[in-house]
């Protein structure tokens, strides 16, 4: 099996901090990999030390074959990446962008403007080319870095929080068009993001990370499988939580005052038993579990809120709010 | 080869936004033309040096300033390109920094000479006399002060972390280069401290150069102007590349 990214004890240190901690990853060819976590969990870092962009204190990684340290131009010339800050030159037109990009990028004259033009229609820009940036919305520009990451044919694109700061609408478009990329390009893609529904959208794997570690990595299902069911919750003034204790499809019992939530297993076979035993309830609700609720899990804090304020009860009363 | 192709293009962005931001050239040429009529025009027909006219005689000063201006602020563009997160895509291209380093020269290049050949047009209208091969020399000198002046600038762009701290280098690095570099007046009969100060200034042997070459007056020999500037040039070159090389 070859990797497209392989790391090995990858870590970057800032004086005392350790912002990587011995990462090891490897990311199949072809499958859209997301690193998941807080702000502030070292993920740019990782992609910054991929892209060559950062030294590694230690530990090594290759990708696409490439050793970062050792042949960072054969890694660039590999790779497309979109940062998390909108970089392209607000001065220029969108298709200014996109020829610059190309030279830069040694992609052949003769290829080029058919290259352009295809990525202009797969971003959807054709007729906004020789306009200047400035003159574009959010989720233009978001998209036009996109289609420049993909002019020179990247076997590797990276996608830095790709949809930081656009509203719902225009997330739900770039992830349209980051899905659509992955089937078309058969490319691989690193994406990072704090926002959960994006890597649950997108991602064929996932990596958590926190505080530079990876807490767990595994396919969307499968770590949604590992916290053990649905949550199931309920308000009742006189709550027994005993009569829930030694079930065996009960993997978790979390109560606070009058409320319970229990993590339940095919929850919806047992929610007649869980009626049954908790007697009269004012409230109860049944979701499946988030990656969010992973993350709490295997970290015990929440990815929204760094303080870690909020636990279990406060977040479902918050979900059902949004309802 | 893609070499020249990647510099080409980092030239053509610079040029670019060069053409649409034509206010950049008009802002450019003020102060210059604020020292040649409202000083040298104030001075000129009271004062004369040499038998020449000082608002001509600082004519060739003046020429070189609005070289030096333009060419050493033209490394406060990194430092916006880094702030508004554009530097990156450059950074991270598959370009060896030295090509970066030479396509932004080119760059800046260009907005200087763009600049020096409009002001050499307002010098006819000083009553300069300009012979063909007269124009070709002061050409050369402009090019070459300009190559070392922006290799300057691109060197403290690649280490400012503000546009803002260039408003300090003005005030400690470019007015001394200018004041010290006889702009404004002959190098004869200095103090031996002012007479250290202009021999150390490499703008000095841009102006005495250009004045030799337009006016026929010097104070050393045009061929000695010429080889110190090229050596300041390839000085600023070789340290300018260290410089990106450097940078993150």
């Amino acid at each position: 099996m070859s990797w497209s990214i392989e790391t090995v004890d990858l870590t970057k240190r800032y004086g005392d901090l350790t912002a990587v901690d011995r990462l090891n990853i490897k990311v199949e060819h072809g499958e859209i990999f997301g690193l998941l976590g807080p702000n502030g969990a070292g993920k740019t870092t990782v992609i910054s030390m991929l892209c060559t962009m950062l030294r590694p204190s230690e530990g090594r990684a290759k990708v696409n074959g490439f050793d970062v340290v050792s042949q960072p131009d054969n890694v660039r010339k590999s790779i497309g990446i979109v940062f998390q800050e909108p970089s392209v030159d607000d001065e220029l037109t969108g298709l200014e962008n996109l020829q610059l990009h190309a030279m830069w990028y040694g992609v052949p004259r003769q290829v080029r403007h058919e290259r352009i033009k295809e990525v202009l229609g797969l971003i959807g820009l054709e007729n906004r080319k020789n306009d200047l940036v400035k003159t574009y919305s959010g989720g233009m520009r978001r998209r036009l870095e996109i289609g420049r990451g993909l002019i020179h044919h990247p076997e590797v694109l990276f996608l830095d929080e790709p949809t930081l700061g656009l509203d719902p609408q225009t997330r739900s478009q770039i992830w349209d068009y980051i899905a659509d990329l992955a089937k078309k390009e058969e490319m691989t893609i690193v994406l990072t993001t704090h926002y959960m529904e994006e890597a649950e959208e997108l991602c064929d794997r996932i990596a958590i990370i926190d505080q530079g570690k990876v807490i767990v990595l595994d396919t969307v299902d499968a770590l949604k499988e590992s916290i053990g069911g649905d949550l199931v919750c309920l308000r009742s003034p006189k709550l027994n939580v005993e009569a829930f204790k030694n079930l065996a499809y009960v993997r978790k019992i979390e109560a606070d005052k009058d409320l319970l939530v229990l993590t339940v297993q095919n929850s919806s076979q047992h929610l007649q038993e869980i009626l049954e035993r908790a007697g009269k309830v004012e409230y109860i609700s049944v979701r499946p579990a988030t990656l969010n609720d992973v993350f709490l899990h295997f970290t015990g804090k929440e990815i929204r809120t760094e303080s870690g304020e909020g636990g279990i009860f406060e977040r479902m009363m918050r979900a059902e709010a949004r309802r | 080869m893609s070499v020249f192709e990647a510099i080409y293009g980092i030239w053509l962005r610079e040029f670019k936004v060069f053409r649409r931001e034509k206010s950049r050239v008009i802002t450019s040429l003020f102060t210059p033309l604020l020292w040649i009529f409202g000083f040298g025009g104030g001075l000129g027909p009271n004062v004369s040096i040499k038998d020449v006219n000082y608002q001509v005689f600082i004519y060739p000063g003046i020429l070189a300033m609005s070289i030096l201006f333009t060419s050493v602020f033209f490394g406060v563009y990194i430092v916006w390109d880094r702030k508004i997160d554009i530097l990156k895509e450059i950074l991270v291209a598959p370009i060896s920094r030295t090509a970066i380093f030479v396509g932004k020269m080119l760059g800046g290049i260009t907005d200087s000479m763009i600049q020096g050949t409009i002001m050499l047009l307002i010098g006819v209208a000083l009553g300069v006399s300009f012979t063909p091969v007269a124009t070709l020399l002061a050409l050369l000198f402009l090019l070459v002060l300009a190559i070392g002046l922006v290799s300057l600038g691109l060197m403290l762009g690649s280490v400012l972390t503000s546009p803002e701290s260039f408003g300090t280098i003005v005030s400690f690095l470019v007015f001394p280069l200018f004041f010290f570099s006889g702009a404004l007046y002959p190098l004869e009969n200095l103090p031996p401290w002012l007479m250290l100060l202009t021999y150390i200034d490499p703008v000095t042997y841009g102006v005495d150069g250009i004045r030799a070459v337009l006016l026929g007056t010097s104070r050393f020999p045009v061929l000695v102007d010429l080889l110190i500037l090229v050596a300041f040039a390839f000085t600023m070159i070789e340290i300018g590349t260290v410089f990106f090389k450097r940078m993150q």
